[in-house]
């Protein structure tokens, strides 16, 4: 391993992770706007995608700040490649049917619920700050992708197969979001943000419940795809996303409207 | 099989507003969904403290063509105005 890290190095890369979660989930969200199957979910992903987009903006506008290079928010989200990202792979894969969406949507909520409850409490009151102001729109998040994982799972013969197949492509990207490495541990020293892994009992008893009313199995498996989180391996489809998302700064760099 | 979700009418009480007020409609499953949906389509931009939902096919209305009965007799009757009083400022909104 390489010379510990420093405070500030292991802070940086604490607030990519959370800003880089948001703005890649935000972006796939947001593919849904004018697709959904109804409209009502339509503007209520659009909604979501939104809240997401602007957590973005306060975690990566916090992250450029700790870099001290002057670096912007926008500058982050659309001037990085891939492997500069540190989102957990979960929020980069495709969005496949509506029901993988809102499976993917609750399993991320459930973590994202927890952990900003704990960054609440963050020794840091910038990190504080942004969690108290993100906390009130992903405890709505988390109350509608759970209800309508319930509604859908616990639906018809169709909307369970669905649901079902969704969970069992998913869940092998749970894990990730609990797997601890130096930058937390750094960070746990000095009571800026909780240790990933001691969140998992939370989760499970969360998602369990949920899951158990939505009549789903979760499968007895505990392989778990890694890599997004410390940059080291992420999916092809990050690579197609920002493509996408970052296409129009790529080409004319600086533009504003 | 009958696919549609039912409909619902949505209240919204504003900042400032005394009652709820009608301002539109919406599909949703059931009700729970339904006021979950009238945050997400009718509260975006600020708009509101309280949600009622109520489900449409629950809503007893008149009918259009009662019109003449219904509501002419009243038009000639303007002394049933209490246009004729001053409201002290104590009383407040009425």
């Amino acid at each position: 391993m390489a010379a510990a890290l420093t405070q500030n190095e292991a802070l940086l890369q604490f607030l990519l992770r959370m800003g880089d979660n948001t703005l890649i989930l935000g972006h796939r969200v947001s593919e849904w706007c004018g697709h959904a199957p109804v409209l009502e979910e339509d503007i209520a992903l659009a909604n979501t995608a939104l809240d997401l987009i602007g957590q973005t903006q306060m975690w990566l506008g916090l992250a450029g700040e700790v870099e001290g290079t002057g670096k912007s928010a926008d500058e982050l989200a659309f001037l990085r490649d891939a492997w500069d990202f540190r989102n957990v792979l979960l929020v980069e894969v495709p969005n496949g049917d509506f029901g993988r969406t809102l499976m993917r949507q609750f399993l991320f909520d459930a973590w994202h619920s927890i952990q900003l409850g704990h960054l609440i409490k963050s020794s840091d009151e910038r990190v504080a700050a942004i969690a108290a102001k993100a906390s009130k729109e992903v405890t709505y998040h988390l109350e509608r992708s759970a209800d309508t994982v319930v509604g859908l799972g616990d639906g018809t013969e169709e909307s369970h197969g669905y649901m079902q197949a969704a969970l069992d492509y998913l869940w092998p990207y749970v894990g990730e979001m609990f797997a601890s490495d130096e930058v937390d541990a750094a960070l746990v020293a000095v009571g800026i943000a909780p240790d990933p892994a001691s969140l998992r009992a939370d989760f499970d008893a969360l998602a369990g419940r949920v899951l158990k009313e939505a009549t789903l199995t979760i499968p007895d498996s505990s392989f778990g795809h890694k890599g997004g989180r410390n940059g080291k391996m992420h999916t092809e489809h990050l690579g197609h996303l920002l493509t996408q998302m970052q296409w129009l700064q790529r080409a004319y760099p600086g533009a504003k409207w | 099989m009958k696919n549609e979700w039912p409909l619902w009418e949505i209240f919204i009480r504003g900042q400032h507003g005394m009652s709820h007020r009608h301002v539109g409609s919406l599909h949703a499953p059931d009700a729970a969904m339904a006021i979950k949906n009238a945050r997400d389509v009718y509260t975006r931009r600020n708009e509101g403290v309280s949600i009622w939902v109520v489900e449409a096919n629950n809503i007893a209305a008149s009918s259009p063509s009662d019109k003449g009965p219904l509501y002419e007799p009243s038009e000639s009757k303007v002394y049933r105005h209490p246009t004729f009083f001053d409201i002290p400022d104590e009383v407040g909104a009425m």
